[in-house]
């Protein structure tokens, strides 16, 4: 009897952990501050609350469950408002993404309508543009790795290799807060991806515009040597809601209760 | 007193107003009342038609007499591996697939329909800034377009001349030192003057985490960048686009323009071309013309168009003469003029003999440690291809593109009994240098060559390649023997 219920606990526990990993596994991140690189015009640092992160961008086969669950949002069902006609175009057909996708790589091609929909159907949200960015300041080891020389290099070192989006998720490293592939995988959507061209005041808004133009590129920023996060709020201000992008993945967020 | 007084000042009006006139006179010369572009803002277009994009160094037909008129430019962006040098690699992003991008070849008052296309296996975002635009960012602000996206925005062009563009999505420096830019041509009503034959070369430095000649793929390195110390300083993208089968050509009686550009994005470049006189130089492109120019400045983010006649045969060198940026950086490139010569004009040398102040001994070059290690053993025809490099940086200035020496001066290495008689003397020669009188072919010569400063690997890969070259005897030379020739002490 004692046998069978070990076995029975182990049992449990194994499908459990199965059943988490299919349901996308999310960490606790402590709530703290940091100075963004745009997007305060007094250099003031953001308080981020304590959420919950995925662990993983959601992948090919995570997005057929859900396609296959809420058809509208299949490719072939999809209104052009809420995505172009890139949307998941890598993909075989409406449920299938074919043999050269992998099941486990990250899905692009995903509008931010799609993933903002998929986090809300999995009880979730996209985490905004400071969570995000308050996570992937941390290597394996430190909270704020910005200044590190070695850890603005390897994101770099992405922008140069082609064709990431085709990899695995998890294969990237493991960072602070126990979260993959924040870099050297995919771009992500944020919930609030081209806010800080939306700041309120105009004349600085103007100020914050021309910033990722020539000029002044680098008068506003908090950090000269990041040039890795120049390119993340470079390439935000040039996405709208429903384009779909081969380099753009996403992931949820949660509040914590 | 006071009559005279009176008269002095008198002169000194008449002078003054002499002056002035003659001055605005020379002014009216140049220039019509108001500018360029209040006028030509008026120039109504006729048409409409798909602009030709070239790759360097050719540039698209001229503008000639055609009307003023609507031109459509499709410009795709694309980030791709290339090679910066023998068996260097870098990812470059590109205008058009090559750097520097397309040439754009426009006339005054033309509307530019531009379309900025960001490929989609593209990872950045990528815009563009034409200094031929007048408007919010040189066209930047409207142009920030995602991968897999397309951007359109419009410009006249009001103002002729020969304009830079680029990328300008931060960070700015690094768009550009990965190849982001090229040149977009505004010509004047009428077109240039017609000449021969027209290129298109642009320089730029490159930043990369190895050292010069590092093989692999070589990642671009911020700190440098900012720090201004390029590894590479190139001729369109990369060490000997423009030399060997590569070289630009033109025969004797050609005009030829270059249109020289600096992409930057942190080098101003002191343009010269080896053996050749500017006739004319459009000063930073524009209206200006400086005639009998030596050396010209080519601003970062800014360009020039310099026009020479070819009076004589010769291999023209194009060079940044801030020098060491030629011979150890890569910013060199050749210009083959054929056709008869004319001794008047260049003899050659005419007299030899002997001068010995100093001692006449064997210079060497200064040793460096660097041992460049590469991955894997190359094959023959590998060597030879790193050889033709090589020999391009090396010895080709003495010993001549065809291996054919200068006559009397330097020694051939084509058909050369002195090399295909006796490999180690030759290793030897290039290890050590060598000075007093050889015999080659029949000719005595007495020159120095010092030793020079290059690698086991790349002295055999030049041997194999100049072995292999010019009806010689084919003999392939390896690092070994080399470096056995190396550990020989005196000679």
């Amino acid at each position: 009897m004692l046998q069978f219920k070990i076995v029975g606990v182990v049992f449990l526990l194994v499908l459990s952990t199965v059943l988490t990993a299919q349901n996308t596994q999310s960490v606790a991140i402590k709530k703290g501050a940091y100075v963004p690189l745009y997007g305060t015009t007094d250099k003031k640092p953001v308080e981020v609350k304590a959420f919950n992160m995925d662990v993983f961008p959601i992948t090919n086969a995570q997005f057929v469950v859900f396609l296959k669950k809420y058809p509208q949002y299949s490719r072939s069902n999809i209104k052009g408002l809420f995505a172009e006609k890139s949307y998941l175009s890598q993909w075989k057909s409406d449920y299938d993404y074919g043999t050269t996708n992998l099941s486990n790589a990250p899905v692009t091609n995903v509008s931010w309508f799609v993933a903002k929909k998929y986090c809300e159907c999995q009880g979730k949200r996209l985490p905004s543009m400071d969570e995000w960015e308050y996570v992937a300041m941390a290597d394996e080891k430190r909270i704020d790795a910005r200044t590190k020389e070695e850890f603005n290099k390897y994101i770099l070192s992405w922008y140069e290799k082609p064709k990431t989006y085709t990899n695995p998720v998890g294969k990237t490293f493991k960072n602070y807060w126990g979260v993959y592939d924040m870099h050297g995988l995919v771009w992500e959507w944020t919930s609030d991806f081209n806010s800080i061209f939306l700041s309120g005041e105009s004349r600085k808004d103007k100020d914050t515009d021309k910033n990722l133009f020539c000029g002044s590129g680098s008068i506003n920023a908090s950090d000269l040597m990041n040039y890795a996060a120049f390119m993340r709020y470079g390439f935000r201000a040039s996405l709208k809601a429903n384009y779909a992008t081969k380099n753009l993945g996403f992931r949820c967020a949660k509040d914590l209760k | 007193m006071k009559p005279k007084q009176q008269n002095g000042k008198r002169i000194k009006i008449v002078l003054a107003a002499c002056l002035t006139v003659s001055l605005g006179l020379l002014a009216f010369n140049h220039y019509k009342p108001g500018s360029d572009a209040d006028s030509n803002k008026y120039i109504k277009v006729e048409g409409q038609q798909e602009a030709e994009l070239t790759a360097p160094p050719f540039v698209p037909k001229p503008v000639g007499d055609r009307a003023a008129t609507k031109l459509v430019v499709h410009m795709e962006i694309k980030e791709q591996e290339g090679e910066m040098a023998d068996g260097v690699k870098y990812t470059y992003w590109t205008f058009g697939g090559s750097v520097p991008g397309s040439f754009i070849r426009t006339r005054v008052g033309d509307e530019v329909e531009f379309h900025l296309e960001n490929h989609p296996d593209n990872k950045l975002s990528h815009n563009i800034d034409l200094h031929a635009v007048t408007g919010q960012g040189g066209g930047a602000a409207s142009s920030l377009v995602a991968p897999g996206h397309e951007k359109v925005f419009n410009f006249k062009c009001l103002n002729p001349g020969l304009y830079v563009y680029h990328c300008a999505t931060a960070p700015v420096g690094m768009h550009i030192a990965n190849g982001m830019y090229g040149l977009i041509l505004v010509e004047p009503e009428g077109g240039l003057p017609a000449v021969d034959k027209e290129y298109y070369v642009m320089q730029g430095d490159f930043y990369t985490s190895g050292k010069n000649g590092e093989p692999g793929l070589q990642q671009f390195d911020m700190d440098k960048a900012v720090k201004e110390q390029p590894d590479y300083v190139v001729f369109n993208g990369k060490t000997g686009a423009l030399v060997g089968d590569k070289a630009l050509t033109a025969k004797v009686g050609e005009t030829v323009r270059i249109f020289m550009g600096n992409g930057g994005p942190n080098l101003v470049s002191s343009f010269h071309v080896i053996g050749e006189i500017f006739d004319k130089v459009y000063i930073e492109g524009g209206d200006m013309i400086n005639k009998n120019v030596q050396t010209t400045l080519v601003p970062a983010g800014g360009a020039a168009i310099v026009e020479f006649k070819c009076e004589v045969p010769a291999t023209l060198v194009l060079v940044d003469h801030s020098i060491f940026r030629a011979f150890n950086k890569g910013a060199l490139g050749m210009l083959k003029v054929e056709g008869p010569e004319d001794k008047t004009i260049y003899s050659g040398t005419t007299q030899e003999g002997i001068y010995l102040a100093e001692g006449g001994g064997i210079q060497s070059m200064p040793v460096g440690k660097k041992e460049v290690k590469s991955t894997k053993p190359k094959t023959v025809a590998e060597q030879i291809k790193s050889g033709k490099d090589v020999y391009g940086k090396s010895c080709f200035a003495c010993h001549q593109s065809e291996g054919q020496g200068i006559p009397t001066v330097f020694p051939p290495l084509a058909k050369s009994d002195f090399l295909n008689g006796n490999t180690t003397k030759a290793i030897h020669a290039v290890v050590n240098g060598l000075s007093g009188n050889v015999t080659v072919n029949g000719t005595k010569y007495n020159n120095v060559m010092p030793a020079q400063n290059l690698s086991d690997e790349e002295i055999a890969n030049v041997l194999t390649y100049v072995y292999s070259s010019w009806g010689n005897n084919k003999t392939n030379v390896t690092a070994s023997q080399v470096k056995g020739q190396r550990n020989q002490i005196g000679h």
